[in-house]
C-alpha cells in the first residue's frame, strides 16, 4: 500500500496540463479524484513518475444547460452530479446513478471524467452515457474533438483517448424517460451487472430505445437486440419480453468469485427489465 | 467536622455512562503505534512470498542492500542466527516456525526477507528489489485432500499434514488411548433413533479485519540492556514474556506497551514474527525500528479465523427428544501453529452440547495443515463454529419433525434447576435460565407475528424466512488450569494525594471501554466523581502484572481483580480515617464512603473529606499503629470457573427471487451476560458482535484458488458488512448472575457473533424451505441462492 516515488504537479489550466502531459511522456498520468489511480499506485500496479492534477481546474467544472443540451465538466464529482437539481429535473438517470456509485467518500472525490476515462468494466456511468447517446469532449495537442460515448469505450480499461489528450467533459440531450438498474458487487459496489435504458415513448408505446450494459463484459456496450425488441412495444408490459435473453447476446462475459458467466448473463436480462420498466414509469 | 450539605453522588453501576475514551478517539487525539516517532528510528519492510508452497532456492539481496538509505537487509536464514523458532501457547506438537521463512515458504504472504531503511518508502522499494527464486511445490489447499495418503506434506514429522487429532465423548476416550474407543452407547442411540439428521457444513475462513492493522516499534537500548516494545496487541504482558524469551532477556529487561489499539477481534492475541523480528533488528542496528502493516499484509499475514468443516449427525425421537450427537470436525489451520491455533478448534468440540441435555456426544477433531495463512482466535474463537453446527442441526431436526424451532429447543433445554451443569465436553455451565431468555425473545420479537408476516409474504410469492438460534458460550477465561499463560487478572488501585484515584488493569482494552466501566465501579466504591478517576492499562512498566483481553474476560476477571484491589485500598483508607477521627471514638468498621466524604454510617455528621484522609495517608503524622504510609494496593483474581452467557436471537430474511440477493429485515437479540455495569457499552458490544456474526452468515469469506493464491485480499473483494446492510437491531436482556465472581458479570464481547450467525442462516434456509432447501453453506452469496431458486423453478416450471 505504498506507491513508488512520483512527482506531483497541479496544472493551472487545461492548456498547461496538456503541455505537462506532453513533457512527461509515458511517465505522466492525469489525476482528478484519484479514486481509481491512487489505489492502483498504492498496490504498485501503476507506477507513474509524474501526476498532473486537473481535479480543481475551473474549466472542467460545472453542469450547464444550453442549445438543447446538458454539458458536464470532467472534474465534477459523483456527489456534484447526485446533488444537481438540473440533472434531477432534466436527466434524473445521471443524478440517480451517481448517487449509487461506491460510497460517500468515493462520491465526494471521484469524478465523471475519471470514471469514463478509466473505464473500469464495472463502472456505472459509461452505460448511462451510452444510453443517453452522450458526446465526449476531448482536448489534445491538435485541438479539440468529440467522440460518441458508444465508440469511446473499446475494451477493458481501454478508451478512445490518446496518452496526450484530456477528457474535458460530456454533453447529451435531456431525457426524462431513462433509468439505470444495477446489481452491485457486494464488496466494491461496482456493477456486477448494470443496465441503463433511455426510451422515446409515445402514449405508452416505445418509439425507440437505447439500452446499454456495464459490468457484464469487458466494457460498456449497447444491447442492440433489446433495443430492436423494444421498438413498437407497449410499456411497461412489454419490458420483460424485450429483456428476455438479453445477456445471451453478449459475446464475452466476465466471471469471478462474485458472479459466474451464467449468473451474469441471467442478471443482464433481469436488470434490463428493471431499467426499462423504471424508465417507462417515467415516460 | 459536620457534613456540608453536599449533593449526593448518583450511583453509576448500571447507568448508561458514555464512553470516556471516545472524545480522544474521534478527535484524533489518541496515540496509536504508528503515532510513535523516536529519534533515529528506522523502518522495516518485509519481502513476502507470492507463491503458496515452495523451496527457497536463492535470494539475492544485493541490489536492495546497495540502495541509499538502506541500513540492513536480512534473509530468514540470516535472521535465524539471532532469533530461534517461535514459541506457541498450547501443549500440542508443532513444527518449527521462524519469524521469517528460512528455506521454504508455506503460504502467500509469508515473510522471506526484511529490510531496515531510513523511511517506509525506501524500505518498501528495497523489499521490491530483493530477488527470490523458488522451486515450487504442489499447493495443498483442500484439507481433506491434505489428509489423504500420499499427499504433499508441509512439515516433516507431520504425516498426512495432521497437526492434532482428538477424540472426545461420553463413551469415548481421548487421543492418548484412542485405540480403545467404546462407542456402544453412541451406536445404540443412533440405532434406536426414530430420526437421524446428518449434514456436512462449512464454517468458513474469515479475515478478522481490525480497523487498525498490526504495528510495532521496538527500541533496544544496549547501554542499559533494556528493550521497549510498542505493539498493537491485546496482551502486552504476554508480549513481554515471549519477547524476553525470544531475545534471551529476562522479563525485568523488557517493557511492552499497547498504546491505543484499534480493534483486535482475537487476531492481536498472537505474538507475531514481525514483533520478534523488530526487537531483534533494533538490537542489531542499535536504533529503534518501526513496522506498520498495510491492509494487503493484514489480509495475507494476520491470522485468519474459523475454517472448520463439520459432519454433524443427530439422533432423535419423533417427539423431538435428542438422543445423541456425533460430530466429525476438520479444522483447516493453515500453514503453521501460532499462539493458540491448535486450541481454538478444540473449543468447538467442547461446545457440542449447546444448550441441550444431549445424553451422548462424541466428537472427533482433526486439525490439518494447508498452504494458507495460519488461523487463530477470531471473535468467539471456536464457540461460534460449535454453536453454528449445533443450532443448524437442531433446526434441521425441527424441520424434519415438522416442529416449531421454538418447541424443539424447549423440549431439549438444560432446565434452570440443573445448574451447575456438567457437559459432555468437560465444561461446567455455571448458571442459566434458558426458558426465560427464550420466552423474552419470543415476546420481544413477536415470534407468532413474524411467522404470520412471513406466511403472508409467501402468498405474494416473496421469499421470506424467519430464524431462531439459542446459544451458550464460554467467557471470563481462565482459570489458570485451562489458560496456558495463566487465567487470572491483576489490578492496582491507588488513592492519590488530593483524593483522586489511579487504577491499573492487566485487561488491556482495544475497544471494550474498560476506562469507563472500571471508573464507574470505582466511583461507586469510593463514592467520588468519575472525573476523579483514571484507569491505566496497556503498559507493563505501569501495570505490574496482567494477562490481557480475550475470551470476554475484561469484566468477569479483570473487573473482579479491580474490585479486590479497591477493597484493600478502601479498607486501609478507613483505618486512616478512623485514626483521624480518633477523638470521636470512631471504628474503621463503622465507616462508609459517601459523596466525597468518609463518614460514620449511623452518624453521617461525623466525617472527613475523602481528600483529607488521602492527604493524611501520605503525611501520616502521627502514623497510626500497624499501618504503613500510603494508599496503594494491588490484587490478583483467579476465577474458579469460566462463565457461560447465553441468549436467543431471532431474525427475518428476504431473498430476491430474481437475483438471489439476501436482505436481513429484522434481528432481535436477547442476551444474558449476567450483571451489567454499563448497558450502553454492553449494547455496543452486542451491536458490533451482531454485525460480525451477520457478516459471516451473509458476506465474508477468505477464498483461495487451487494454487493457494488468495482471491480476497482487499476490500474490493472481501465483503465486509456495512451499516446499510444491517437493520436496526432490537436488543433486550435477561439477567442471570454468575456465582463464579463477586460481580455476577459473565462477559459479552463475543455473544453477538455467536448467536447471530446460525440465527440468520436458519432464517435464510427457512426462506427457501418451500423449495425443499434443507441447508445452505455460508456466506449466502446472491449467486448461491439464485442457483437454488433456479433449480427449483426449473423443476417446477416456474411455479412454487
Amino acid at each position: 500500500m505504498i506507491p513508488t516515488a512520483f512527482e506531483y504537479r497541479r496544472a493551472a489550466s487545461v492548456a498547461e496540463a496538456l503541455a505537462l502531459l506532453h513533457e512527461g511522456g509515458p511517465e505522466a498520468k492525469l489525476l482528478a479524484g484519484g479514486h481509481s489511480l491512487i489505489p492502483m499506485m498504492k498496490q504498485r500496479l501503476s507506477e507513474p513518475g509524474l501526476l498532473i492534477d486537473i481535479g480543481a481546474l475551473p474549466e472542467l467544472r460545472g453542469i450547464r444547460e444550453g442549445d438543447g443540451e446538458i454539458a458536464i465538466g470532467a472534474a465534477m464529482t459523483h456527489a456534484d452530479l447526485a446533488d444537481s437539481a438540473l440533472l434531477h429535473e432534466q436527466a434524473p438517470i445521471v443524478a440517480e446513478t451517481a448517487a449509487e456509485i461506491g460510497d460517500a467518500q468515493v462520491r465526494n472525490r471521484g469524478t465523471i471524467g475519471g470514471s469514463l476515462a478509466h473505464a473500469d468494466p464495472g463502472a456505472d456511468l459509461p452505460a448511462v452515457m451510452i444510453a443517453l447517446d452522450a458526446t465526449i469532449a476531448i482536448e489534445g495537442p491538435g485541438g479539440s474533438r468529440k467522440v460518441a460515448a458508444e465508440a469511446f469505450f473499446r475494451d477493458i480499461l481501454t478508451v478512445d483517448l490518446g496518452a496526450d489528450e484530456i477528457l474535458t467533459g460530456v454533453c447529451f440531450q435531456p431525457v426524462r424517460a431513462a433509468a439505470y438498474a444495477k446489481l452491485p458487487q457486494r464488496a466494491s459496489r461496482f456493477a456486477l451487472v448494470g443496465v441503463a435504458a433511455a426510451l422515446a415513448l409515445e402514449g405508452g408505446v416505445c418509439r425507440s430505445a437505447r439500452i446499454a450494459v456495464t459490468g457484464a463484459a469487458s466494457h460498456a456496450q449497447r444491447l442492440a437486440g433489446v433495443e430492436a425488441a423494444l421498438a413498437g412495444a407497449s410499456l411497461p408490459e412489454g419490458a420483460a419480453a424485450a429483456a428476455t435473453g438479453a445477456g445471451d447476446a453478449l459475446d464475452f462475459v466476465n466471471a469471478d468469485l462474485h458472479g459466474s458467466e451464467e449468473y451474469r448473463r441471467a442478471m443482464v436480462s433481469v436488470f434490463a427489465h428493471r431499467a426499462i420498466a423504471a424508465a417507462a414509469e417515467r415516460g | 467536622m459536620t457534613s456540608a450539605a453536599a449533593p449526593l453522588l448518583p450511583k453509576l453501576i448500571g447507568e448508561r455512562v458514555k464512553r470516556r475514551e471516545d472524545p480522544r478517539l474521534i478527535q484524533g487525539l489518541a496515540t496509536y503505534v504508528d503515532d510513535i516517532k523516536l529519534p533515529g528510528m528506522f523502518h522495516l519492510a518485509f519481502k513476502r512470498s507470492d507463491i503458496a508452497h515452495g523451496l527457497i532456492s536463492a535470494i539475492d539481496t544485493s541490489a536492495a542492500a546497495a540502495m541509499a538509505g538502506v541500513e540492513l537487509v536480512l534473509t530468514g536464514a540470516e535472521l535465524a542466527e539471532h532469533l530461534g523458532p517461535m514459541p506457541i501457547g498450547t501443549p500440542f506438537p508443532a513444527p518449527d516456525h521462524y519469524s521469517i521463512a528460512t528455506d521454504r515458504v508455506r503460504y502467500v504472504g509469508e515473510p522471506v526477507a526484511v529490510v531496515v531503511a531510513a523511511d517506509r518508502y525506501l524500505a518498501r522499494d528495497a523489499a521490491d528489489a530483493i530477488d527470490v527464486e523458488y522451486e515450487e511445490l504442489p499447493a495443498v489447499v483442500d484439507p481433506e485432500a491434505a489428509m489423504a495418503d500420499g499427499s504433499t506434506t508441509l512439515h516433516e514429522g507431520f504425516a498426512r499434514n495432521i497437526a492434532v487429532e482428538s477424540y472426545f465423548g461420553g463413551t469415548g476416550t481421548d487421543a492418548e488411548t484412542a485405540t480403545v474407543v467404546d462407542d456402544s452407547a453412541l451406536d445404540a442411540a443412533f440405532a434406536e433413533a426414530e430420526v437421524v439428521i446428518s449434514q456436512r457444513m462449512l464454517n468458513q475462513r474469515l479475515a478478522p479485519n481490525a480497523m487498525e492493522p498490526r504495528g510495532v516499534v521496538a527500541h533496544y537500548e544496549a547501554g542499559r540492556e533494556y528493550l521497549t516494545i510498542w505493539s498493537a496487541t491485546q496482551n502486552p504482558h504476554i508480549l513481554r514474556s515471549m519477547a524476553a524469551g525470544m531475545l534471551g532477556l529476562g522479563e525485568h529487561q523488557v517493557r511492552a506497551i499497547a498504546p491505543e489499539v484499534g480493534g483486535g477481534f482475537g487476531c492481536k492475541i498472537n505474538i507475531y514474527g514481525e514483533e520478534y523480528a523488530a526487537a531483534a533488528l533494533s538490537k542489531l542496528v542499535g536504533a529503534p525500528v518501526k513496522w506498520i502493516e498495510d491492509r494487503t499484509e493484514a489480509f495475507l499475514a494476520t491470522t485468519h479465523g474459523r475454517d472448520i468443516l463439520g459432519d454433524i449427525e443427530i439422533a432423535a425421537n419423533r417427539d423431538g427428544a435428542i438422543l445423541a450427537l456425533r460430530a466429525r470436525l476438520i479444522a483447516d489451520i493453515g500453514a503453521y501453529e501460532v499462539l493458540l491455533t491448535a486450541l481454538i478448534p478444540t473449543l468447538t468440540g467442547m461446545m457440542m452440547n449447546g444448550v441441550y441435555r444431549i445424553p451422548v456426544i462424541r466428537h472427533e477433531l482433526t486439525e490439518v495443515f494447508t498452504n494458507k495463512t495460519p488461523t487463530d482466535a477470531y471473535r468467539g474463537a471456536g464457540r461460534p463454529e460449535g454453536l453454528y453446527f449445533v443450532e443448524r442441526a437442531v433446526d434441521m431436526l425441527a424441520r424434519e419433525l415438522d416442529m416449531d424451532p421454538v418447541e424443539i429447543r424447549r423440549r431439549n433445554f438444560i432446565p434452570a434447576e440443573e445448574f451447575p451443569f456438567p457437559t459432555q465436553g468437560g465444561l461446567v455451565y455455571d448458571s442459566g435460565d434458558y426458558a426465560a431468555a427464550l420466552d423474552k425473545a419470543l415476546t420481544v420479537a413477536d415470534w407468532e407475528g413474524l411467522k404470520a408476516e412471513r406466511d403472508a409474504a409467501r402468498t405474494e410469492g416473496r421469499l421470506v424466512g424467519v430464524g431462531l438460534s439459542f446459544y451458550v458460550e464460554v467467557c471470563g477465561l481462565g482459570p489458570s488450569s485451562v489458560v496456558p499463560t495463566g487465567g487470572w487478572e491483576h489490578s492496582g488501585v491507588t488513592v492519590e494525594r488530593g483524593g483522586k484515584v489511579t487504577a491499573t488493569t492487566g485487561a488491556s482494552p482495544h475497544g471494550q471501554g474498560n476506562e469507563t466501566t472500571f471508573a464507574q465501579m470505582l466511583a461507586d466504591h469510593f463514592s467520588i466523581p468519575i472525573g476523579d478517576i483514571t484507569i491505566l492499562h496497556g503498559d507493563t512498566g505501569v501495570v505490574k502484572q496482567g494477562i490481557g483481553t480475550f475470551g470476554s474476560r475484561s469484566q468477569a476477571v479483570g473487573g473482579a481483580a479491580l474490585m479486590a484491589a479497591a477493597g484493600k485500598a478502601s479498607g486501609k483508607m478507613k483505618q486512616f480515617a478512623a485514626a483521624l477521627m480518633a477523638e470521636q471514638e470512631v471504628s474503621a468498621a463503622d465507616l462508609v464512603f459517601e459523596s466525597g466524604r468518609i463518614q460514620v454510617a449511623d452518624a453521617p455528621e461525623v466525617s472527613r473529606t475523602f481528600a483529607e484522609v488521602a492527604d493524611y495517608a501520605y503525611v501520616p503524622v502521627p502514623l497510626p499503629p500497624g499501618l504503613e504510609p500510603g494508599l496503594s494496593e494491588e490484587a490478583f483474581f483467579e476465577p474458579e470457573n469460566n462463565t457461560y452467557p447465553f441468549g436467543c436471537h431471532i431474525s427475518m430474511v428476504e431473498i430476491d427471487r430474481e437475483t438471489g440477493e439476501p436482505r436481513l429485515l429484522k434481528l432481535i437479540a436477547v442476551d444474558d451476560c449476567g450483571n451489567v455495569i454499563n448497558p450502553l457499552i454492553v449494547e455496543g458490544q452486542v451491536h458490533g458482535g451482531l454485525a460480525q456474526g451477520i457478516g459471516q452468515a451473509m458476506f465474508e469469506e477468505v477464498v483461495y484458488d487451487e494454487d493457494g493464491q488468495p482471491l480476497t485480499s482487499s476490500f474490493m473483494d472481501y465483503v465486509m458488512p456495512r451499516a446499510a446492510d444491517l437493520p436496526s437491531f432490537t436488543l433486550d436482556r435477561t439477567v442471570t448472575p454468575t456465582p463464579v465472581n463477586p460481580l455476577g458479570a459473565k462477559g459479552v464481547g463475543e455473544a453477538g457473533t455467536i448467536g447471530a450467525t446460525p440465527c440468520v442462516m436458519n432464517a435464510a434456509v427457512d426462506a427457501l424451505a418451500p423449495f425443499g432447501v434443507r441447508h445452505i453453506d455460508m456466506p449466502i452469496r446472491p449467486e448461491r441462492l439464485w442457483r437454488l431458486i433456479q433449480e427449483h423453478e426449473r423443476e417446477n416450471g416456474g411455479q412454487s
